[in-house]
């Protein structure tokens, strides 16, 4: 897969007077498994969440394959907000997976995949239900098809949220610390699925505290603290060699 | 006895248990005492036959005037009117409802002004007054014409033809229950856990299928108990009607013991109706209720249906020694307090759910 390129320029956020993005600039390339690392509060989730729009950003842009998310340019430079049938149109090509699953209690595993490709996509129902079969099998749970979210382990109702959000067949799925809701015997079979995720090739923005996951999966890992980007590199040189003080504070704190 | 050595034969016991223990395996159980619970029991048991005694025994309730009276063709007629009238209402009420509390979530200003505003007005008139200005509407404007705003209009009607009584009396009824009905919905949509709008969002559905297919179906689960609270209300609420000599229940009621003075069989016979109404409402909300319960209960309750099938299976198998009856749930009927301790329990957890 060649798409799947994020562009983060010169990102600012801020609740009230609080800094929460401080600058920020980040590039993701297609294909590759980028790993934000950083203590409570120190912007990783906003970021994320500002990539598909979910959250506005005040200054700076982002582009997902060369896209202006939220915006187009106009001619006369000035960037103009996208209607909200636009910036759905643009979620679809992001997937999404949150911390709490976030799934539909009143739909089938099956539905909350089906859901998406239907009626944002408007893609025919039998078409994308073989392949929400398909992708449900794929996470492991083909047995569990027609099984409501709240008959699910807390493992399974996430595994069901990466088939719901890989079934819109987005360039870049984006991961809310996928595994911090989890039971510890649980966290395991939901990495599993993501490391499988990161072998096909699509583009994965996870923002996690498994450091072990991050160093055997991410192609980069960035730290972040305070709404900055601190260090980023290949998971050899952050995690066994940091150049920061603030980042090997960290570390030394988790690992 | 010495519980020492009774803790190292059987190392499984609590420590902290009571000094003295049985020593056989299966030790006989005696329920706790309940003399108080007898004592109001028998107390509400004198209660209750004393009013089915004055009930049967009091000829003034004259129950041969009330039969004859039940199934009279005007009281069926004004039976007609109040359910119509019902129905209606609360179509307008809950259409109009669901529309106001949209309005007020939405984000602009003057949509949530203009919803805040119908809610004040119609939740402070009193519903007799309302009813009495939609019908005289006609004083106000005479004519009633359709066309473009501030510009030409294409068709008119005489207001008095538009509304007569049950129009008046569904617009008074209708529109006042939609600034209860759009409270209701409101609570229900502000219930449903912020993360399922964002992830509706994030999956990019269109903003209409948000609502239709993810947000109200969960609402619904919060609506539906107080909605049906608002049926019920507005079933008697459809009494007041009468102010506009309206052919409902209570009107042609009235108009009936205005003839041969027989005020309470009378009353009683309307009264009887409404119970049934309500308790018609009453199913329908059971089985409402459990169809939005749909995954969020990960067993649903038995229907009475259900209930009743089992409890008779259960009370012939003991009869007659037949089997149980196939679809009996675990732990049914072994006794009847025991399989009312095992419901609860279920019930706990498929409320708790799994984290």
């Amino acid at each position: 897969m060649s798409a799947g390129l994020v562009e983060v320029r010169g990102v600012h956020k801020a609740y009230g007077t609080l800094e929460v993005l401080d600058g920020i600039d980040l590039v993701v390339k297609p294909g590759e498994v980028t790993v934000i690392l950083g203590p409570s509060g120190s912007g990783k989730s906003t970021l994320l969440r500002a990539i598909n729009h979910l959250e506005k950003v005040d200054r700076g842009f982002i582009e997902v394959d060369g896209e202006l998310i939220g915006y187009r340019t106009r001619s006369d430079g000035a960037l103009q907000e996208l209607k909200e049938k636009e910036i759905l149109r643009q979620r679809t090509r992001i997937g999404f997976v949150f911390q709490n699953f976030n799934l539909f209690p009143h739909l089938t595993a099956l539905e909350n995949v089906v859901e998406a490709p239907v009626s944002a996509q408007g893609r025919p129902r039998a078409e994308v239900e073989a392949e929400a079969r398909e992708l449900l099998e794929r996470v492991g749970l083909g047995d569990k098809i027609d099984a409501y979210p709240r008959q699910l382990s807390g493992g399974q109702q996430q595994r069901v949220a990466i088939a719901r959000a890989l079934a819109v067949k987005p360039s870049v799925v984006l991961f809310d610390e996928p595994t911090s809701a989890l039971d510890p015997e649980l966290v395991g079979e939901v990495l599993d699925v993501i490391r499988d995720l990161a072998a096909t090739g699509t583009t994965l923005v996870v923002v996690t505290h498994e450091i072990g996951f991050a160093r055997e999966v991410a192609t980069t890992v960035v730290f972040m603290d305070g709404g900055r980007i601190v260090e980023q590199g290949s998971p050899a040189q952050v995690l066994d060699d940091p150049q920061q003080e603030r980042t090997r504070a960290f570390l030394d704190k988790v690992l | 006895m010495s519980t020492v050595s009774l803790h190292h034969e059987e190392p499984r016991l609590l420590v902290g248990e009571a000094p003295s223990r049985p020593t056989t395996d299966e030790p006989r159980v005696i329920g706790a005492r309940h003399p108080g619970r007898w004592v109001a029991t028998v107390v509400v048991a004198v209660l209750l036959a004393m009013v089915l005694n004055s009930l049967v025994t009091n000829p003034k309730w004259e129950w041969s005037v009330v039969w004859q009276y039940l199934t009279w063709p005007s009281v069926l007629e004004g039976l007609w009117g109040t359910l119509r009238l019902t129905a209606v209402a609360a179509f307008i009420g809950f259409g109009l409802g669901t529309v106001l509390a949209l309005m007020r979530l939405s984000r602009s200003p003057l949509l949530r002004g203009v919803s805040w505003l119908y809610t004040w007005v119609f939740r402070s008139v009193p519903l007799i007054l309302q009813l009495l200005l939609w019908y005289n509407l006609a004083y106000l404007y005479p004519q009633i014409t359709l066309g473009i705003p501030f510009g030409p209009s294409f068709t008119g009607f005489d207001t008095l033809d538009v509304i007569d009584k049950f129009g008046a009396a569904i617009l008074g009824l209708g529109l006042s229950q939609a600034a209860y009905s759009a409270e209701i919905v409101r609570a229900g949509i502000l219930g449903v856990d912020q993360g399922q709008h964002e992830a509706a969002a994030a999956l990019g559905l269109p903003r209409s299928v948000q609502q239709r297919r993810i947000i109200l179906p969960q609402a619904m689960r919060t609506i539906v108990p107080t909605a049906v609270n608002e049926i019920i209300g507005l079933v008697k609420g459809t009494s007041v009607v009468y102010v506009l000599a309206y052919s409902e229940l209570f009107y042609i009621v009235g108009v009936i013991y205005g003839r041969n003075q027989r005020v309470v069989p009378l009353l009683v016979v309307a009264g009887i109706w409404y119970l049934v109404i309500t308790t018609v409402l009453t199913v329908i909300q059971f089985y409402v209720e459990r169809h939005y319960a749909k995954g969020a209960l990960r067993q649903l309750p038995p229907t009475p249906l259900q209930r009743a099938r089992w409890g008779l299976g259960v009370a012939w198998s003991r009869i007659t020694g037949a089997p149980l009856p196939s679809d009996l749930p675990p732990g049914y009927g072994s006794r009847s307090l025991a399989a009312r301790g095992v419901l609860t329990r279920t019930r706990r957890t498929e409320i708790g759910g799994v984290a």
